[in-house]
């Protein structure tokens, strides 16, 4: 079996797997990161979202042996190790951008992604296409919207952060 | 300490665990010595299975076991029970035909489980489950109501003639058909409700386990109600007795109904924990879950509606076909009869009303409650049929409406279909929604739309819903098989810290905030201080689950209830230790104080002396501080409101956008509003993905065509607006905290007025009505053929 060798949230693992094994059950099985979720099977709900050397992956399509030497981040990664929030999950707190919590994770993880790559402020319409490869069946994305639209303002330094 | 306790809008307890990826859903958990289970289905909609030849996938790698459904007959296993009967109109019991947990002798829909293959790995069973062979011989099918109705139709099941499994009836026909004679004017509508998918978006999940030194089976399982799961499979289906039963749902990624019922999986896993000695695993996959979970909706109605000159309401009469699917899945009988038609009445006054349903066996996957359950078809079907009569009659659609309500000062209202209302105000939810979607102002928006070449539409619903369920008697008298009351057990810690036990479950509404409140409110004490536990039943002494908007209204009464007995015996123990009567003593804001008096104890000095009992009552009181309470709701809740919907349409494209969305719900007391409006931003969500883009589609040959979220239209962030929610406030009367319940309002007043909208935009063109969903090629056509009218005139 090949093995793999990967940094997950600043760890370095090496990890023999299954030529077939998706980047999604490296983490869940054989990691124990759990909160990194499997949704669907073709790709189209983003609960799996993590994020490759710095860039958001699906990670239900993307086979362990691709991150070879990547450098993933996943939602146990995200909060300082005081455990204070990344700014995203502070405002997804505190605007209840999430119910059930099963979409979740992947849903922060591309919202990061999303405003990491747009500098500009982004408008309602921006984040509703930019979020488009997520789904959530739970808040009908208003407070979502609205969360990653006061995270956008903290993440680039033009607010403070909600907690 | 700020405010905490009722009508606080504190953010969520349970937010941080999910949102550092700490959440324990289901699939999260592994047992040591874990075996994987992969079913094999049918891909066939209706076959004789001829065999299945399982050698060649018991030689693959890590293969455990194969079982079929003769290793369950051999086992005594029983079938998956169903919850509900209900009886024809001749007082014939319903068709109610066994439901094995593995397919037995044929399959009748796609998706129906023919083996189980337990393996080391999940891709080694999936790998040996792909090598079984299974001999068909396929039979005819249908899909869809009217085909399985046709004479000659091959029956789903022997024993239901011509596919029906019930066919009842509410109301008095004599009646109304005399209203009917007598009316001015009829106006008659024939609509389908669409079958929807519910994708919740974890696939269900379930590990058993077993104990062979404690006799104990565990099932750990994606459900709304651990207690029900632990009493139909112990009871019905594995003959477990529920002291060697344990049910948990741990956290659970959403329901909208899906995870009510007792599945097969269920009792696979559990069964086959305890044949291998060993815990076997099983999780859906999206596609399995879009042929195995239960379905939602799927109604055919013509609905008429008598009328005197002036537009009152005479009488309605409605004849609806609902599909049960292949088996009756747990609650499927109620959902289009007592969930449905007793909601017939709406808002309105209409004096006399009379319905028929008739449920029929398809070969599909079955239907149950949806986010719902019956009053989204009922609202669908009496908002449509009102903007159709404005239509017909030329009358404004909200002088109908307002001409027709149930007056504010008319409660308790009695209608023709057995509900009496306690309480509503229909015309105001009605005033602030127009107001806040400032209708007035609409003409104008319309015409600049038109200037941009859009076609604007507004539509409007003014829905009611029952929910809260339910009196126990009135549920057995209806048929329900099970009581519907909900329990708590509040258990005051010796340094006042608390934890609530209680039969309602969440996944995803937020009880451990809002429960928390609860307590806050009548304890006084900090909502850190409190700790809400659900979801095992080997913690909560028993429960009914949460559906149809209950969770607060039944589940939070029980636990005023206890609380109130805590409060009461803390009173007994202050008036000793304060030597006072027991009648002097008040309680408030965490203290008893001897009334009158500067004299007082807390909480935390009355819960010490509960468990220090050194100077206490002990010849009359117990020590302790921990009561339970069961209560039994003595009638449904009836939220109601009223919805606004705007959309444009492109008229090249069809494509609807939703540009407005406005939703007044009147639920009685709000616990956290936060919490509130994002059960009704959900719920409106889903509202308009049915009216638009949701629909599950079998083709002729019985495939759902629509089974993937590649085919089957999930609403998307860019596909719907922000939303706007008001909520306003008639308490609840037969409740202690007045509250009626929000789960399922926006689901249920949404697509009504998002479909009348969109007929409103299209009425140029000369539409009275179309199906949902209104999907783009669907509009595209109208107007196509509008336009090529339009020309030939």
């Amino acid at each position: 079996m090949p093995q793999v060798s990967l940094t997950v949230n600043g760890k370095r693992h090496t990890v023999e797997v299954e030529t077939r094994t998706l980047l999604v059950e490296l983490l869940r099985e054989k990691l124990g990161l759990t909160g990194t979720h499997v949704g669907c099977d073709t790709s189209q709900c983003g609960a799996c979202v993590v994020h490759v050397d710095g860039t958001s992956v699906k990670s239900c399509t993307f086979l362990a042996v691709q991150a070879d030497g990547a450098s993933v981040t996943t939602i146990e990664g995200l909060a300082a190790a005081d455990g204070t929030l990344h700014p995203m999950q502070a405002a997804f707190r505190e605007h209840h951008a999430l119910q059930c919590g099963f979409c979740t994770p992947g849903m922060v993880m591309s919202a990061i992604d999303l405003v990491n790559s747009h500098k500009e402020r982004m408008s309602e319409a921006e984040i509703r296409h930019g979020l488009e490869g997520n789904l959530c069946r739970c808040t009908g994305y208003h407070n979502i919207v609205k969360a990653v639209a006061a995270a956008q303002e903290v993440m680039h330094g033009r607010a403070q952060a909600a907690e | 300490m700020g405010h905490e306790g009722i009508g606080a809008a504190v953010k969520r307890k349970e937010d941080e665990r999910f949102l550092a990826g700490r959440g324990h859903y289901v699939d999260d958990m592994n047992r040591p010595g874990q075996a994987h289970a992969h079913l094999r289905r049918s891909d066939r909609p209706h076959a004789r299975i001829l065999g299945i030849d399982t050698a060649a996938a018991a030689a693959m790698p890590g293969v455990v076991a194969i079982l079929t459904a003769a290793d369950f007959e051999a086992a005594g296993v029983g079938g998956l029970p169903c919850g509900w009967a209900v009886k024809s109109k001749d007082g014939s019991p319903m068709i109610e035909p066994m439901h094995p947990v593995l397919a037995s002798g044929k399959v009748r829909h796609v998706g129906d489980p023919v083996a189980v293959v337990i393996a080391e790995t999940r891709a080694e069973a999936r790998d040996a489950a792909e090598a079984l062979v299974v001999s068909y011989e396929d039979l005819p099918s249908a899909a869809g109501v009217r085909d399985a109705l046709a004479a000659g139709a091959a029956l789903v099941h022997d024993e239901a003639a011509g596919n029906v499994c019930y066919d009842w009836e509410i109301g008095d026909r004599a009646l109304v058909d005399g209203a009917f004679a007598q009316a001015a004017r009829v106006v008659r509508l024939a609509l389908t409700n669409n079958r929807l998918v519910p994708n919740a978006m974890e696939p269900r999940a379930a590990l058993g386990d077993f104990d062979p030194s404690s006799g104990e089976y565990t099932l750990i399982t994606t459900s709304q109600n651990p207690h029900v799961i632990r009493l139909l499979m112990g009871a019905f289906v594995l003959h477990i007795p529920e002291h060697k039963l344990r049910v948990i749902a741990p956290d659970v990624g959403g329901g909208f109904g899906s995870k009510i019922y007792h599945y097969a999986e269920e009792a696979i896993v559990t069964f086959a924990a305890g044949r291998l000695r060993r815990p076997v695993k099983w999780t859906a996959d999206r596609s399995e879950s879009f042929v195995s979970d239960a379905h939602g909706r799927d109604h055919d109605t013509v609905a008429e509606m008598a009328l005197d000159a002036q537009g009152n309401y005479l009488a309605l009469r409605v004849s609806t076909i609902a599909n049960m699917g292949a088996y009756l899945s747990t609650f499927a009988p109620s959902i289009p009869t007592y969930l449905y038609a007793t909601l017939l009445a709406g808002v309105y006054k209409t004096p006399v009303i009379y319905a028929e349903v008739k449920a029929v066996f398809t070969n599909t996957v079955p239907v149950d409650a949806y986010r719902g359950a019956g009053r989204p078809e009922a609202a669908y079907l009496l908002e449509r049929l009102t903007d159709v009569i404005a239509h017909d009659t030329g009358m404004d659609r909200v002088e109908l409406r307002r001409r027709n309500f149930i007056p504010a000062g008319a409660f308790p209202y009695q209608t023709p279909v057995a509900l009496q209302y306690d309480s509503g105000n229909y015309e105001r939810t009605l005033e602030v929604a127009m107001k806040a979607a400032d209708w007035a102002g609409f003409p104008a928006r319309r015409a600049q739309a038109q200037a941009r070449g859009r076609l604007r539409g507004i539509g409007m619903s003014t829905y009611l819903e029952a929910c809260g369920i339910a009196p126990s008697h009135i549920a057995g008298a209806l048929g329900a098989r099970a009581g519907l009351y909900e329990v708590a057990n509040i258990r005051v810690h010796p340094t006042g810290s608390v934890t609530v036990f209680t039969g309602s479950h969440s996944h995803g509404q937020g009880h451990e905030t809002t429960f928390a409140q609860i307590v806050a409110e009548k304890l006084g004490v900090g909502i850190a201080q409190v700790d809400v536990v659900h979801g095992d039943t080997k913690e909560v002494p028993f429960g009914m689950g949460t559906y149809g908007s209950r969770s607060l209204a039944v589940g939070g009464s029980a636990m005023v209830k206890a609380l109130d007995k805590v409060i009461a015996k803390g009173k007994r123990i202050a008036a000793h230790l304060m030597e006072a009567a027991v009648a002097d003593i008040e309680f408030a804001d965490g203290k008893f104080t001897v009334s009158g008096t500067d004299k007082s104890k807390t909480l935390t000095d009355i819960s010490l002396a509960a468990y220090i009992p050194h100077n206490y009552p002990i010849e009359e009181l117990e020590p302790g501080l921990e009561e339970i309470a069961f209560y039994d709701p003595k009638n449904f809740t009836y939220p109601g409101g009223c919805h606004i919907a705007e959309v444009e349409i492109d008229p090249e494209t069809g494509v609807v956008s939703m540009v407005n969305f406005v939703a007044v719900d009147d639920i009685g007391t709000v616990i956290n509003p936060m919490i509130v409006h994002g059960q009704v931003h959900g719920g409106v969500a889903q509202g308009i993905g049915q009216a638009l883009l949701e629909h599950a589609q079998y083709d002729q040959a019985g495939q759902l065509v629509s089974g993937s979220f590649m085919d089957y239209v999930m609403p998307r962030a860019d596909d719907l607006p922000a939303i706007h929610v008001g909520t306003e406030s008639t308490p609840c009367l037969t409740n202690p905290l007045g509250s009626k319940g929000v789960g399922e309002v926006g689901a249920i007043g949404s697509p009504p007025a998002v479909i009348n909208a969109v007929v409103d935009a299209l009425r140029e063109y000369g539409v009275r009505h179309l199906d949902m969903p209104a999907s783009a090629p669907k509009i595209w056509s109208i107007i196509r053929a509008g336009q090529s009218r339009a020309a030939a005139e």
